[in-house]
């Protein structure tokens, strides 16, 4: 099934820092029970999108790579659940962590998200940032998915304005 | 429960089951390693190219009985020898780490000796006391594994003061990532380490981020900086850019280590950790103490790596200083080092 362009937003940015603002307006949007899937090779930023994406909402804590501890929570306005199933290697395994358990408090970020997809359920955004032709330049697709967040699409536009489409250079 | 115990608990079995080693050790008075026996699962996660947690906790239950009952019987002791029974009981897997935490508190209720809940970051602290026992402080201690990267000074005996830690990833999480994207297996660290043996470690210039910026680390940046440059130059020397990757990660690491030790007049600078492994590391570490005058202290590698040697160690310490855990500890995935 091919979803229908219009449920997605594409942006760029040309620094770590706008992705995490960028996030960080995402995050103005977001309440308990919400799930972002974060999609990207290597680098691309998962970890910097968290981390705008916690600190808009409040969260004092330094938020670190969770790939080793598989799950990390910090405390802010909302609780923010930060998974990365980057080291499972099957969906058996992500039965581990427990996801709907999570998912009941707080909204919920799972970096590699995309390798558990049958596990995870279907109101969520999808999104995913591929490199640009710049060392810093990013593309991020975000992708409504389920009524939850496809409800959102006008209120996720408005708020990712100033990032939607290629970035002007000015001289 | 046996007092006798509590007061000169001299023979403590320690359990580690936190990441992917199933360890179990005696250590006589915090510091004769009596027996000391780590079954590693290395082997089991690299077709995987990391830790699977699901596989860790089973292979933990698999060997548990088998690791325990061998670091007894190696140590020349019955069950009625042990004083104390030590488990790491966080940070790490909460699987992992309750396999280990269940048998300890299961082992200490039958022998009926004290239970003491070891905290990992402060065990590989003490894997230095295990081969010098009479160590000098304050110390810095670079912590540095697959999990963590902490800056820490050891003002006295489980007294710590944390100066810094990463902002993002570990250092041995930059290895094996790296490692992984360079197709070169798991774990990235011994085969980075080998690899920059025959590399160039002036070859490419690879950021040192916050290198004169505090005490927190960030290796995110020059995980991206690798990947950024073998995509622009997929032809690269993969020796070179494991080298100089590793220059990076390393001269981070010892310059803060330095600044910190000049700063509090240490005695000594202290490696701990998987990390600590690194022979690059091990070398500049050297290198710097002779330069400054403090004390290297560069415990062996199996020191280094997660073992139950240095929790049994960690636990004499505790146990005289807090007596027993209770029975109703659990595991805690998320336990930061305690501090002053």
């Amino acid at each position: 099934m091919t979803l229908p362009d219009d449920s997605a937003v594409v942006c760029s940015t040309s620094t770590v820092d706008q992705t995490r603002l960028l996030a960080g307006a995402v995050a103005g949007l977001v309440d308990d029970g919400d799930l972002l899937v974060l999609v990207g090779d290597l680098g691309a930023g998962k970890t910097a999108f968290t981390q705008g994406f916690a600190a808009a909402l409040g969260v004092d804590a330094a938020v670190t790579s969770p790939t080793f501890t598989l799950a990390n929570r910090y405390e802010g306005r909302l609780v923010v659940n930060h998974l990365d199933v980057y080291r499972l290697s099957d969906l058996a395994e992500a039965r581990d962590l427990a996801i709907p358990e999570l998912l009941e408090q707080g909204v919920t970020l799972i970096e590699w998200g995309e390798r558990i997809l049958p596990a995870l359920p279907n109101d969520r955004l999808d999104v995913r940032i591929t490199f640009g032709d710049g060392d810093d330049d990013r593309l991020i697709e975000l992708r409504s998915v389920g009524d939850r967040w496809c409800g959102l699409l006008e209120e996720l536009r408005d708020v990712l304005g100033p990032w939607v489409g290629p970035q002007r250079v000015f001289g | 429960m046996r007092d006798t115990h509590t007061a000169r608990a001299e023979q403590i079995l320690g359990i580690e089951t936190s990441c992917d080693e199933t360890a179990a050790a005696v250590v006589e008075s915090g510091s004769v390693v009596r027996s000391s026996i780590v079954s590693s699962q290395v082997e089991l996660h690299a077709q995987y190219g990391g830790v699977v947690p699901e596989v860790a906790s089973r292979a933990h239950l698999d060997l548990i009985v088998p690791v325990v009952s061998a670091a007894v019987a190696e140590a020349g002791l019955e069950s009625a020898d042990i004083d104390a029974i030590a488990a790491t009981h966080g940070p790490g897997l909460v699987g992992a780490l309750l396999v280990g935490v269940s048998a300890a508190k299961s082992l200490a209720l039958v022998w009926d000796v004290p239970f003491v809940a070891v905290n990992h970051l402060e065990a590989h602290l003490y894997a230095a006391f295990l081969e010098e026992p009479d160590l000098k402080m304050p110390m810095v201690v670079l912590l540095v594994s697959g999990g963590h990267t902490i800056l820490v000074v050891m003002e006295d005996h489980l007294r710590y003061r944390v100066l810094g830690a990463t902002l993002d990833d570990a250092a041995g999480e930059a290895f094996d990532k790296v490692a992984r994207f360079m197709g070169l297996g798991y774990p990235g660290g011994p085969v980075i380490d080998r690899l920059s043996a025959e590399g160039d470690p002036d070859a490419i210039a690879f950021p040192r981020a916050m290198a004169n910026d505090g005490w927190n680390f960030s290796f995110s940046g020059v995980k991206t900086a690798v990947v950024n440059h073998v995509r622009k130059n997929p032809d690269v020397s993969t020796a070179d850019v494991a080298a100089s990757f590793q220059e990076a990660v390393v001269d981070v690491l010892v310059d803060k280590a330095r600044r910190a030790a000049r700063e509090i007049g240490a005695e000594a600078i202290c490696l701990a950790g998987g990390v600590a492994a690194n022979s690059r590391l091990r070398s500049r570490t050297a290198q710097v103490c002779e330069a400054d005058g403090f004390r290297a202290v560069i415990p062996s590698r199996a020191m280094c790596t997660d073992n139950a040697a240095m929790v049994a160690a960690v636990a004499w310490y505790r146990l005289q200083a807090d007596g027993p855990s209770p029975l109703t500890t659990g595991a805690d995935p998320s336990l930061q080092l305690p501090t002053i």
